[in-house]
């Protein structure tokens, strides 16, 4: 054990009981926040997967839509329609402080505000299925958002909930037992230094008691 | 001011144009073009990168790689040809993680 390796002297021991009770203390902080970023974590996973499925669902539906758009209408026809958007999707990204994780807030700007810009062709020689699956994807668009921002939190919280559960064990199981098993030593040794050197003072006294009297 | 890009196949994605979002197609056998191409774009202004599942599941580690950077969010979405759970696999990752086991079975 490290116990071997410390010096035994009254300034380690100080030192030592001041590791050990910043440790103690840093041990007890860390699992509160271990505890409460669990909680938020489990929380948003929930939530999160309630997006999922939804967001999940309705582009599978958009994508159903396009299935048949596709079928209607020629390669080129459908490029050519897609080629210019008219619309500009912009993200503003602010972060949200939850237990020192900095989660990323999305807030979406488009470049034009009017709702039909989401078509950027001509109706005429599209397919009615292609503004189908255009409105069924306009419509997923707010939770798809919201879904990049919770699952991206979710990533970073599990990151850092990792990080503090190892951090905590290391304390738990490593740190303060090492140092509490170095505080033992040293006790243990300065109370046997000083038995030693109390024995040694009551034979000496002894030998200078004979001495001065002449026993024997 | 941050942008938001789509990855995977033409057919999976090109809908996404229409709303705004930038749409990148990228060819199912080259992997290594698409990695190429997510790596690019991670570079850039984009904040948040959609990739269908079909495509992540070709390139795993790369995607392994943003997960606990702060910036882009990489979320995979169903492509076309269905939903292969990828998405939902991912987000139990992150259970699995953060809790040692998964407890949203």
């Amino acid at each position: 054990m490290a116990a071997a390796n410390v010096n035994p002297t009254r300034m380690e021991l100080t030192r030592l009981k001041k590791k050990l009770t910043t440790a103690r203390r840093g041990h007890k902080l860390l699992k509160d926040k271990r505890d409460e970023l669990m909680r938020q974590f489990l929380e948003m996973v929930r939530r999160n997967q309630a997006l999922r499925e939804s967001v999940e669902k309705q582009i599978a539906q958009a994508n159903a839509h396009f299935a048949m758009a596709r079928s209607a209408m020629s390669d080129e026809a459908v490029r050519v329609a897609f080629m210019s958007p008219k619309q500009e999707l912009r993200l503003e990204v602010q972060t949200n402080n939850i237990m020192s994780v900095e989660v990323p807030l999305y807030q979406s700007q488009t470049r034009t505000s009017r709702e039909g810009d989401i078509y950027s062709y001509g109706f005429a020689f599209t397919s009615g299925d292609l503004d189908a699956g255009v409105a069924s994807l306009a419509q997923a668009l707010p939770d798809m958002l919201k879904l990049a921002e919770s699952e991206k939190s979710c990533q970073l919280m599990a990151a850092e909930i990792e990080k503090t559960r190892r951090r905590v064990n290391a304390l738990e199981h490593v740190m303060i037992p090492q140092t509490e098993e170095s505080i033992r030593f040293i006790t243990m040794k300065l109370d046997e230094n000083e038995r030693s050197a109390q024995s040694r003072l009551m034979k000496v006294k002894d030998m200078m008691l004979a001495e001065a009297h002449h026993y024997q | 001011m941050y942008k938001i890009a789509v990855m995977g196949d033409w057919d999976s994605i090109y809908g996404f144009g229409a709303l705004g979002m930038d749409t990148y197609r990228t060819d199912m056998q080259e992997s290594e073009e698409a990695v190429r191409l997510l790596r690019r774009l991670a570079g850039q202004e984009y904040a948040v990168i959609y990739v269908t599942e079909a495509l992540a599941a070709q390139m795993p580690e790369e995607i392994e790689r943003y997960r606990t950077q702060p910036s882009p969010a990489i979320i995979l979405i169903p492509g076309i040809a269905g939903n292969t759970g990828e998405g939902m696999a991912a987000l139990h990752k992150s259970v699995e993680q953060a809790v040692g086991s998964d407890i949203l079975k």
